[in-house]
Parts: structure tokens; sequence; C-alpha cells
């Protein structure tokens, strides 16, 4: 058996603002958009990678949802994690966008990483290798 | 003066407890790196650089210890709650035993 990771999702509070914030912001493109009622199948994937992984901006209509997201967001704990090639340079990028940050970069291990708000009511980590 | 005595020593009670813990003293150490943690930069700090794997639970009693003895106070920077460092606590050890000392 051949088994792939080729969707994950974030439990999203509205949308259009999330498709917003995850492709101008973070830099996503988006991938499918279709409407299921109220709500859309809507995700996007990275430009570098158009075939790979989808995320799904999910609706957070689920009762449960909002106060498990709050619990994350209060312990800093982040909902999701996206690989960039240099973590400081990033935030210096997104900080100019006017993304908001929690966790500046740092070394921890054998990676770097900084944690930042989604607007949606999530904590988005960004990882890259540490220099050498 | 005899009231202010009894009172010092209470708190000091609470910071000898706090920092007889060796993880506590680490957390206080990751603070004064870097000033206002949460709970999740806290724990992956302590696992990559000291290799302190306790649950999040157990550094959220942790800190719960250190707030007591006045040497951490948290609050909340947007909706997450940040961690911050007090060395108030540890000036008054400073006080009682170095303040008048002239060694090298």
């Amino acid at each position: 058996m051949s088994i792939r990771i080729n969707l994950t999702s974030v439990l999203v509070d509205d949308q259009a603002k999330a498709l917003e914030f995850y492709t101008k912001q973070l830099g996503f493109v988006q991938k499918h958009d279709v409407p299921m009622g109220e709500y859309r199948w809507l995700t996007v994937v990275s430009p570098d990678e158009p075939d790979g992984t989808e995320l799904l901006l999910e609706p957070d209509q689920h009762p449960a949802a909002k106060a498990y997201k709050e619990a994350l967001v209060t312990d800093g704990i982040p909902a999701a994690s996206f690989a960039v090639d240099d973590v400081r340079a990033a935030h210096a990028e997104l900080l100019a966008k006017g993304v908001r940050f929690i966790q500046e970069p740092t070394e921890m291990g054998p990676v770097v990483t900084a944690v930042l708000d989604d607007t949606c009511g999530n904590l988005i980590q960004l990882t890259s290798p540490a220099a050498g | 003066m005899q009231v202010t005595t009894c009172i010092s020593s209470a708190e000091m009670g609470d910071v000898y407890k706090a920092l007889a813990d060796p993880t506590r003293r680490l957390i206080l150490d990751e603070l004064a790196e870097r000033d206002g943690q949460s709970l999740f930069e806290l724990c992956a700090r302590l696992a990559t650089r000291h290799n302190v794997t306790s649950s999040r639970q157990a550094i959220s009693q942790h800190i719960a210890v250190l707030k007591e003895a006045g040497l951490v106070s948290s609050h909340r920077s947007g909706r997450t709650r940040v961690h911050h460092l007090h060395t108030e606590p540890l000036r008054e050890i400073v006080d009682r035993w170095l303040a008048d000392r002239e060694d090298p």
C-alpha cells in the first residue's frame, strides 16, 4: 500500500478573509473553489508545488471548533506549520506587509521557527533549517 | 521594621521553592533571553535546547509556581497568554547577603 498526504486543513472563521490572507499575505495560490451550500470547498497550494498537498480552508462551524481554536491560541500553539527557505527573511517580508507575529524567529535545535496570526483564529508556524 | 522582615521572609520562602527546581531555573533562563513567551514557545525551547520533554501541563504547573513567587507574570498579547520575567524577588537575596560584603 502506498499512502500520501494530499490534503490538510485549517479551521477558519471566514473563508473569503482566509483566502485573502493565505494567498495575498502568505503567497499560496488558490486551487479549488467549489460551492457547497453556505460554504465552499476551498483549497490553496504552494506555487512551487501546484500538484502538492492542498490546504483546505475549512469553516470552523462545528460547535467545538471555536473553543478548541481559542485554547490553542491562548497557549501559543500553532494549528499548522509551513516550510519556507529562510524564516528570518520571511518574517521581515511578512512584517512589512502587516502580518502579526507572536513568536519572532527563534532557533529551536535543527530548525528556526516563528509563529504568526492568520487573522482567522489560528496561529501558523513557519520553519526553515537552522544555518550550519 | 519587624513587620517588613516577616513579610519578606514569607515571600522569600516561595522564591527558594521556585528556584529549587532545575526546570524552573531553565524557564527563567529562557525568559531572560526573550521576555514575553507563550507556553508553546517555552516548551519548544526547553525541548530543543535543554532536552526537557515534560508535558505542557507540567511546564504550566512550573510557571504557576514561578508566578506564586513573583518571578513570572502573565498577560494577554492579542489572544495569546505570554509570560514575563520579574527579577525583583531575586534582589532581596542580594540585599540580604551580598549588599554589605566587600569580598572580591
